[in-house]
């Protein structure tokens, strides 16, 4: 099976309010798809509609090219943390990765050995109801894992972890996307995904406002602005602007210019021989840019595209 | 279907690791066994001779193996082979016990019950219980030919006075009546398989109490038998066959003795020439619940540990809503109706295997408890007895199942539990503990999921005996498997409304 999530112009509205306004992304093998925004932006809601949780009013979700609900076993195709899904407290995190195998007609084997990978082979045999934060999504990553499927989705999968579970979260998910499956991982906040997320899919409004690779993201961001410190400030302004630049003084020596490259802004200034003491390639954070995308959630898409 | 049977699997995978659900199967199972059995050794019966206390005579038995009412007044002589009884019934007469009018004055008024019978009979010896075939007139009922307690067939609608004759040939008795000796109309046959060459033949009265219902203060019904008796003047009474022609003997078959040696309520004949006039009280009909326990009284404690059932039934559907289990299900499995038949596949069999479990302990074992303890107990057929264990064992699993439904439909256990017991428990208890007028109570078990109860039920109802056939005494309104249908058509109406939720809702 291809390891793909395919969303195309999902919409759902719960009662009045539009939950889904035209969701739609691909997610591809090999990476980690980062899937962020807001709070309901429509995230988990996505989720569930591609896991036939939830029905869309209008739009597809594929998965692998299929809906979910053809799939036969289905947890050997798509492996899902889901937020608001929480194993029943009374019974052991062995047996409730029991009962899933079975449900797949999976081996008994398997549910130790992702009882190991998670990290819960010691707590196995105690109720899922004592377990922290943590440790059930640490359960709720090996029921994922369970059928050893090409296709990750977890929502929110680093909600409780402690500091050494971020870091072991984010070395699985990289690891994972490494093994050639698709991995999309929701989360509200951007943080968490640094350094974890080669691609990532912004939504805001139930829609999505960036589908970009996080390097484009930030070039974008960054929006090409150069920082000028000069004493000739109106001439600068004016090479600059006859260039096609954004121009702006943002203090009795200084100016930004958007929209030209640092080099170019340095080749104009050298030509037309107006002094200037230092110039600077402004370059935004990843939470900058998030900030940035989400703040009015307008339509955007990042060059790669 | 293989993907089915992954996930019924998975279900029972799910039931049994939660040890609450367990235990309760296991709890319901020692209710039932526990309240059943501790009821039968509570239950102690003895019966009085004088200021002596004696074990309770057995009661009869008909050929069939039930017990039976056998009590009448017989005149009666030998007959070898084949031959044939012919009589006059040329009146009927009686007085009826009314509630006393003057305290300690006893008052008997004139009359006749419907089911008083008249008429001639071939008896296999004078034995309660023994193989017989009659025909007779009776009170309101017109002429019968009735044979082995239970079997009755309707002649004409004649009272007496009527002719009457019974003709045996080899096992088989054949019954005529004719309203003027000359022109004969055949009643019935009936064939009593290995009657002996020799038996009784002769002319019989019986009379059976007189039954009245009324209204006790509660709502519910109450019914009052009384002490009626029956004469009948027999005319121009001919016997023909090898041996008969001896003297006529008589017997008060079945009376009962008091301490004293005096028989209580006693027949009577006079006979001059051919014209015998016989006084009888009784009846000769199967016992009902009369004779005794039912067997299936054993099983009180079924009740619990249905209710017992139902809460571990409505959890185990419950449970899916609490904290978001239900998704984790469905993304594992996306056929949301199988989801919930596979539920219902493991709770009801699990239920079942419980229930059977519970009462194939109970009923044989309360059974032996109460007749060691002295009490009288219905006996009932081995299929008869079957049926009540593994009825019962279908009743819980039903149950369980209405419950798994509305555990679904409403997402709340306790919502579900309450409404399982509302209308499950509820009607059968109204139905049952004589607070309702018997027609509602019988309304309640007709309409109501507490139908199933009526598999229990192992009297039989027999229109040619009066009887008050309430859900009290163990009558149901509709037949064994009837009832349980009824129930099942609940469980499965629920359960398709339970599939529709869920494939409407998003989880």
């Amino acid at each position: 099976m291809e390891a793909t999530i395919e969303v195309a112009g999902l919409r759902k509205r719960f009662g009045e309010v539009p939950a889904l306004d035209g969701m739609s992304f691909t997610v591809t093998p090999g990476r980690v798809t980062g899937f962020v925004g807001p709070n309901g932006a429509g995230k988990s809601t996505t989720m569930r509609v591609v896991l036939g949780l939830d029905a869309a009013d209008a739009g597809t979700a594929l998965v692998g090219g299929r809906p979910y609900r053809s799939l036969r076993t289905p947890l050997a195709h798509v492996g899902a943390l889901l937020d608001g899904a929480a194993p029943q407290p009374g019974r052991t995190a062995r047996h409730h990765l029991l009962w899933l195998a079975h449900s797949q007609g999976f081996a008994g084997r398997r549910v130790d050995e992702v009882l190991e990978l998670a990290g819960l082979a010691a707590v196995a045999r105690r109720r899922a109801g004592g377990f922290s934060l943590g440790m059930r999504q640490r359960l709720g990553i090996a029921a994922a894992l369970l059928g050893d499927p090409p296709v990750l989705m977890l929502d929110e999968p680093f909600n409780g972890l402690d500091p050494d579970g971020i870091v072991w979260m984010r070395g699985l998910l990289r690891s994972l996307a490494a093994e050639g499956r698709a991995v999309l991982v929701s989360s509200h906040l951007m943080s968490e995904l640094e350094d974890t997320a080669g691609h990532l899919v912004v939504a805001g409004r139930g829609r999505v406002v960036a589908d970009t690779s996080v390097a484009d993201l930030i070039e974008a961001a960054s929006g090409g602005r150069v920082t000028l410190r000069t004493r000739a400030r109106a001439e600068a302004m004016e090479t600059l602007a006859r260039a096609g630049a954004t121009v702006a003084a943002t203090g009795r020596d200084t100016l930004t210019a958007g929209g030209l490259a640092a080099e170019r802004v340095v080749e104009l200034l050298t030509r037309d021989g107006v002094p200037f003491a230092e110039v600077s390639a402004h370059r935004a954070t990843l939470e900058e840019a998030y900030m940035d995308l989400t703040r009015d959630a307008v339509e955007f898409r990042g060059a790669a595209r | 279907m293989s993907g089915f049977r992954r996930l019924v699997r998975a279900e029972w995978t799910k039931f049994r690791t939660v040890r609450g659900w367990v235990l309760g199967l296991v709890a319901a199972v020692a209710l039932t066994a526990g309240l059943g059995l501790q009821a039968a050794a509570g239950s102690h019966a003895s019966c009085g001779m004088g200021a002596v206390e004696v074990a309770c005579p057995a009661p009869p038995v008909g050929p069939g193996g039930e017990a039976v009412t056998d009590r009448f007044f017989f005149v009666h002589q030998r007959l070898d082979g084949d031959g044939a009884i012919t009589a006059r019934v040329a009146s009927m007469t009686g007085r009826i016990r009314k509630p006393d009018e003057r305290p300690g004055v006893t008052n008997l008024v004139p009359g006749v019950v419907p089911w008083a019978k008249a008429g001639v009979m071939v008896k296999d010896g004078t034995r309660q219980g023994a193989a017989y075939a009659a025909v007779m007139v009776t009170g309101g009922h017109g002429v019968r030919m009735q044979h082995g307690f239970t079997e009755d067939r309707a002649g004409t609608a004649a009272s007496a006075p009527v002719w009457l004759r019974l003709v045996r040939s080899g096992d088989e008795l054949t019954g005529f009546e004719s309203p003027d000796g000359r022109t004969w109309a055949e009643v019935g046959t009936a064939t009593l398989a290995g009657l002996p060459e020799s038996v009784r033949i002769g002319l019989f009265v019986t009379s059976p109490g007189d039954l009245t219902f009324s209204q006790d203060v509660l709502g519910g019904t109450v019914a009052v038998q009384r002490f009626t008796e029956a004469t009948a003047a027999f005319e121009q009474v001919g016997v023909r066959g090898a041996a008969t022609g001896g003297a006529w003997s008589h017997d008060d078959v079945g009376v009962t003795v008091g301490p004293g040696g005096a028989p209580h309520h006693p027949g009577r004949h006079v006979r001059q020439g051919d014209t015998f006039t016989v006084t009888g009280t009784g009846d000769i009909a199967p016992a009902g619940d009369e004779g005794g326990m039912r067997a299936e009284q054993t099983l009180t404690g079924l009740l619990a540990g249905l209710v017992v059932v139902v809460v571990v039934a409505a959890g185990f559907a419950a449970a899916e809503y609490r904290g978001g289990l239900i998704r984790i299900t469905l993304a594992a499995a996306p056929g949301r109706g199988r989801v919930l038949a596979a539920k219902a596949i493991v709770v009801g069999t699990v239920t079942f295997a419980a229930g059977l479990a519970a009462a194939a302990v109970t009923v044989p074992l309360g059974v032996r408890v109460l007749e060691a303890n002295g009490n009288r107990v219905l006996p009932v057929s081995l299929l008869t007895g079957a049926r009540v264990v593994v009825g019962s064992a279908a009743l819980l699993a039903l149950a369980a199942v209405l419950a798994l439904a509305l555990g679904a439909l409403l997402r709340r256990g306790v919502l579900a539990v309450a409404v399982a017991v509302a209308v499950i428990v509820l009607p059968y208890f109204l139905a049952t503990v004589s607070v309702l007028p018997l027609e509602a109570a019988r309304w309640l078990l007709r309409l109501t999921p507490a139908a199933g109860f009526a598999v229990q039920q192992t009297v039989m109802e027999y229109p040619q005996v009066a009887g008050h056939y309430a859900p009290v005494l163990g009558y149901y309104p509709l037949p064994p498997w009837g009832g349980l249908a009824v129930l099942a058509a609940y469980a499965a109406l629920a359960l398709g409304l339970a599939v529709a939720a869920l494939r409407r809702r998003d989880a």
